[in-house]
């Protein structure tokens, strides 16, 4: 079987994992048009090579991000999302007429 | 008598008979330019041609003809779909396949068998009363039968509880059919080439040209084309050529496998699918078990086989039918699924004038290629999308207006 490094466990079964999509910056919900969030939520690059994906290890419920080229299927690097995340990312705060609205 | 055989063969009075004209050199200009001359390609030429007049069109595969997903699906035609949209527009393409080998004079091989849906949970017991209700409501063949129904229709299935997910129910829809896919791509490629239409094999889509946000022509490896519309015909690489017209699509390419057994002698009538055992099966008029799963668990752009899908299908195959512990797997292939967010296509127009698309065919293509071919001729010739395919319009995404047909899908994905 395939076998993919997970940072926390180290080589685990690829059946161990589970594939969460390309890495993508989400727009700030209040603050984008409906365009932008459309986009955000359903949209894909659907690249053909390198491309940096969330995947996680299901047992230990362990989130990390992945290198890997979807021509080939090559796994070249994986690391722990902390590695692109360094700070804190803060939205707007809802605004309150919205309540109960979407 | 190989001899006797022979005599045919050499003789000048039995000329072989040739299903297409010899290739053409590339024009310069076309009225329509097709990319992909798979089955979907290769019947909008058809029928735009045949209703339209539309004959100065060129086919580009990049490949050879329908060698793409047309020659990699497993031939189910059903429409026992969940949402109205989807069983309407399922419906009426069945409609045209059971026409289709007289249409051509060429036999297509379309054969009625009868579809199961299995259920193993409540869950989906519930998801089946509702699309036979919907069915139903719509004029489709389809209502929920219990395992003694089943036994009687299909008596090799294991109907016991001695497994690890009994059979509850099941969806039976008794139009379900197969087909010989080649037939269906080469029946409309002969028709359309009869017509005037130029199907150019080998010739690659490098580039589209647009000026002012609309289509002027496309560059290939064999030069550039100049034409007023293109149609996006493809499938695994949607996404790609939809890039070089600058568009952004819902769509993830994800590999679907699938194998045959050796020949067996004639078993089973009926095409049985379970969402819950992510397999469904038919037995082709060879012999064959023609046997698929669920798409692969992530996105690639590959046609690679790999043995843990096997052993996942062919484990719950036997729950279905354990006596075929001895058969063996005869071939294995895969193909490249559009997965769409909602599981349904994305056909119609696009933000660019006069480039037409029809893509997002996940798992669900073959069994829509004659009412696709004949919806998107409609929509190249007249610029409007018909009334049948504007729910799956591209734009739906940004509307948040999708046809949900997850329910419906073969298998659970």
């Amino acid at each position: 079987m395939k076998i993919m490094n997970c940072p926390l466990n180290g080589p685990r079964n690829i059946s161990e994992f589970v594939w969460g999509g390309e890495v993508r910056t989400m727009p700030d919900p209040n603050g984008c048009t409906t365009e932008e969030w459309a986009d955000y939520v359903f949209l894909e690059n659907n690249t053909a090579g390198i491309v940096r994906e969330w995947w996680c290890h299901v047992p230990t419920s362990f989130w990390f991000i992945a290198e890997r080229n979807t021509v080939t299927d090559e796994i070249i690097r994986t690391y722990p999302a902390g590695e692109v995340f360094k700070t804190r990312v803060d939205f707007a705060p809802r605004p309150k007429t919205q309540e109960g609205t979407r | 008598m190989p001899l006797g055989l022979l005599k045919y063969g050499l003789s000048s009075k039995y000329p072989a008979r040739r299903h297409f004209p010899p290739a053409k050199d590339l024009k310069r200009s076309y009225d329509v330019v097709i990319i992909g001359g798979g089955g979907h390609g290769l019947a909008a030429a058809y029928y735009l041609a045949r209703d339209y007049g539309i004959t100065n069109v060129a086919v580009l595969d990049k490949g050879y003809l329908a060698g793409g997903n047309t020659a990699r699906n497993t031939a189910i035609i059903r429409s026992n779909y969940l949402t109205p949209e989807g069983v309407r527009f399922y419906e009426e393409s069945m409609r045209l396949y059971r026409e289709l080998s007289e249409e051509f004079s060429y036999n297509i091989l379309y054969s009625v068998r009868g579809h199961f849906t299995l259920a193993h949970t409540d869950a989906a017991m519930r998801t089946s009363r509702w699309r036979a209700e919907v069915n139903k409501h719509l004029g489709v063949d389809s209502e929920l039968i219990y395992p003694d129904d089943i036994r009687k229709l299909c008596p090799s299935m294991n109907l016991s509880d001695d497994v690890r997910y009994p059979i509850l129910g099941a969806l039976y829809h008794p139009p379900g059919a197969i087909a010989r896919h080649d037939a269906v791509a080469w029946g409309y490629a002969a028709g359309a080439a009869r017509r005037g239409v130029e199907i150019h094999q080998m010739t690659e889509v490098t580039g589209i040209l647009t000026e002012n946000g609309r289509v002027k022509g496309v560059e290939t490896n064999r030069g550039t084309i100049h034409c007023n519309k293109v149609l996006q015909a493809v499938a695994g690489s949607s996404s790609l050529v939809g890039k070089m017209a600058g568009l952004r699509l819902p769509i993830r390419t994800i590999p679907l496998q699938a194998c045959v057994s050796v020949p067996l002698k004639p078993f089973l009538d009926q095409i049985v699918v379970s969402g819950s055992l992510h397999v469904y099966v038919s037995q082709s008029s060879r012999g064959e078990l023609v046997m698929g799963g669920s798409t692969d668990p992530y996105a690639l752009y590959s046609t690679r086989s790999t043995l843990d899908f096997k052993e996942s299908l062919l484990g719950h195959m036997l729950e279905l039918f354990p006596f075929l512990g001895e058969v063996s797997v005869l071939r294995q292939w895969a193909g490249m699924t559009d997965m769409t967010p909602d599981f349904s296509p994305v056909m119609g127009l696009t933000p660019i004038e006069n480039y037409y698309i029809d893509s997002g065919w996940g798992t669900w293509g073959f069994k829509a290629t004659p009412i696709c071919g004949r919806t998107m001729a409609d929509t190249v010739a007249t610029g409007v999308a018909p009334k049948l395919i504007e729910p799956f319009r591209l734009s739906r995404f940004d509307e948040f207006a999708q046809v949900g047909e997850k329910g419906a899908a073969s298998v659970g994905h």
